[in-house]
């Protein structure tokens, strides 16, 4: 059986590196959050949410044009058709509730290409929630619509100056927002990143993938699949598609990073495959640094994937070996990208589309009796911007 | 036990700038502290670049990001540090998040902090329970691991913390980053008095102190002040005389 963390710790990876000042508003949010997963009416209310306002259970859909071409059975896990079009509606539901549960009216969040931001503020402006976004000044530019649809929900926006202005800087700025205001602020996490609980509880609000998947699959074809495979860039879908099948030995479990210009170059965000084990933003976890121990920038062509860092169980989950991870480069995920689009009619996000790409390398090991569930964690109207300029440009 | 000594002997309260090593180039670390021990510091912090301060804010940010881009590396500091520690005597100790610590490795790390006669270390990033764990094993030496109490720390957590300190205890004057703060809490002077009655260690306050009148007024309520961004920026802008004021009114303290 797979193990429970032990005080917050998958392994070695996890733990609470934050400043003294935050300590007290984690342990606070400890406490909540285990009262919450106990009581059926924040359960109710959080199930009913998915199902009403984000439309749940979402399609487990047989894709038949892209079986037919990788010859075996290909499954896709339809992320895509949630409201705001990604699964990180899922966390952001059950993060503001439990922020509403505690008392606090306010809350903030980081964003990189604006998923998570549109995710929180679209939650804050259903609960009535005073909602602050972090995101770095190069994302704001590089993504001004998804700006224009938070402050269309009713949030605040701020431009991130420091560092390399995107992401991680983001993220040190809603740390640093967050010291300020603790007292009446929650702070809604994207991924299964951060100090403890905040892994673990994203992991648990992002299950609802994998438990709705693992039903279904067995309900259209009687038994589990062989392969699960999920991109990951922080890891929250990939974490909540895996989870309800860790215990299924006989499902093998892929996590696909982006590997940007190649990993032998220095433009990738393949953190699992390249990084070192350091300590980021509250969790000890395989990083992308320096020999100094300074983080380094991360490169994709998907937004969402663009961070030095994978969530820690993730990095546990790789040091067992109970998950294969693997890296696919900007090239191989745009063509996934557009092979699906022409051949299942759905845009897939690019984030998705890298694990689209490995499930083509994957599909050739794999017989035609076999069935290949892949999680489409997001649609990709929000990349058409930057798919019709590289195809334009390659 | 030279960095409690220095802090129990001092003159009015204890005043210890924080530099950040490395701006303005590694050749002005040791200069600076031999003319900052000058100017009558009781200890110096030695601030270590990284890649992403939460703690700090926009001044001190800015100037790891300087240091950062001059290359500037935690061993390349403990490098100059033993070189240069025959010139001065005031005790320094380290400000380094944790990542710079643990690439180096832990127990390397502290042998040679320890070579290079450094009293003690700050890690802004390792609460109180993380360092228990992450320190379990190692020999520390003679370097001490100088705790943050904020005010939002309970006092369960507020007292085991103190209960292990070493050197002194970094008392957080505020909810928020390092800078120049105007306005401290209301709370802030009874909870340093009441911090500085239980503590075993001296207690200085940090985060925000800038202006002669905040140095007196929290050197009276307990053992002294740590201030950085005003410091930093000040080296920075080459105004060296305003850091020797600021130093020089800590000296004319009663507590």
């Amino acid at each position: 059986m797979y193990a429970q963390p032990v005080n917050g710790k998958f392994g070695q990876y996890g733990g609470k590196y934050i400043p003294e000042t935050l300590m007290q508003a984690v342990e606070e949010l400890e406490v909540a959050y285990e009262e919450a997963k106990q009581d059926p009416e924040f359960q109710e209310r959080f199930s009913s949410l998915l199902s009403e306002y984000v439309g749940r259970e979402t399609p487990l859909y047989y894709a038949s044009n892209l079986s037919r071409r990788l010859g075996t059975n290909v499954y896709l896990k339809r992320e895509d058709l949630n409201h705001t079009g990604a699964h990180k509606i899922n966390n952001t539901i059950g993060q503001a509730l439990l922020a509403k549960r505690m008392g606090k009216q306010k809350v903030v969040a980081e964003t990189g290409a604006g998923q998570h931001g549109v995710a929180t503020a679209t939650v804050c402006a259903l609960l009535d929630l005073e909602c602050t976004i972090f995101m770095g000044e190069v994302d704001v530019e590089r993504q001004a619509l998804n700006v224009f649809r938070m402050e269309l929900l009713g949030a605040k926006v701020v431009p991130v100056k420091s560092g390399s202005r995107t992401l991680k800087d983001a993220v040190n700025e809603a740390l640093r927002y967050w010291v300020k205001h603790v007292d009446d602020t929650h702070y809604v996490m994207g991924s299964v990143l951060g100090p403890h609980p905040f892994p673990q509880m994203v992991r648990d609000f992002q299950s609802v993938i994998g438990t709705e998947t693992r039903r279904q699959i067995l309900e259209q074809t009687g038994r589990l699949p062989d392969a699960v495979v999920a991109c990951v860039g922080g890891g929250s879908n990939a974490m909540g598609m895996f989870y309800p099948f860790l215990n299924d030995e006989s499902v093998a479990l892929y996590g696909v990073e982006a590997a940007g210009s190649g990993i032998d170059t220095d433009k990738h965000a393949a953190t699992l495959t390249k990084g070192e084990v350091g300590v980021l933003h509250g969790s000890l976890m395989y990083v992308l640094q320096d020999a100094a121990g300074q983080i380094e920038e991360a490169h994709s062509i998907s937004a969402g994937l663009d961070y030095p860092g994978v969530g820690p169980e993730h990095s546990f989950l790789k040091d067992i070996e109970r998950v294969r991870y693997a890296a696919v480069t900007d090239d191989a995920a745009l063509d996934a990208c557009l092979a699906l689009s022409r051949q299942e009619g759905i845009i897939p996000a690019l984030e998705s589309s890298h694990a689209l790409a490995y499930a083509e390398t994957l599909a050739k090991t794999m017989g035609e009796d076999e069935t290949l569930v892949i999680c489409l964690s997001g649609r990709g109207d929000k990349d058409v911007h930057t798919i019709r300029e590289k195809v334009a440009t390659r | 036990m030279k960095l409690e000594t220095a802090i129990r002997e001092r003159e009015g309260a204890a005043f210890v700038p924080y530099i950040m090593a490395g701006d303005g180039g590694m050749d002005r670390l040791i200069p600076t502290i031999v003319e900052l021990e000058r100017m009558g510091a009781t200890a110096i912090e030695l601030g270590i670049p990284f890649s992403d301060p939460v703690a700090d804010g926009p001044i001190i940010e800015a100037a790891g990001m300087r240091a950062l881009e001059a290359g500037v590396t935690l061993e390349m500091v403990l490098n100059h540090l033993i070189e240069g520690n025959d010139q001065f005597n005031v005790p320094i100790v380290l400000m380094t998040y944790l990542n710079p610590v643990f690439r180096f490795g832990v127990q390397p790390f502290f042998d040679r902090a320890n070579e290079c006669g450094v009293s003690g270390v700050i890690i802004p990033d390792l609460p109180f329970e993380e360092s228990l764990q992450l320190f379990a094993d190692i020999d520390r030496h003679d370097v001490a691991v100088i705790p943050l109490v904020t005010l939002t720390s309970s006092e369960e957590r507020t007292a085991s913390i103190l209960e292990k300190a070493e050197g002194f205890v970094y008392a957080v004057t505020l909810k928020g980053t390092t800078g120049k703060a105007d306005v401290f809490p209301d709370e802030l002077l009874a909870y340093l008095t009441r911090l500085t009655e239980q503590s075993r260690v001296p207690v200085l306050a940090g985060f925000g102190v800038h202006r002669p009148e905040q140095v007196q007024t929290l050197g009276q309520a307990c053992d002294g002040v740590v201030v950085g961004s005003f410091i930093v920026e000040a080296l920075h802008e080459g105004r060296t005389d305003d850091v020797e004021t600021l130093i020089q009114s800590a000296k004319h303290i009663h507590a």
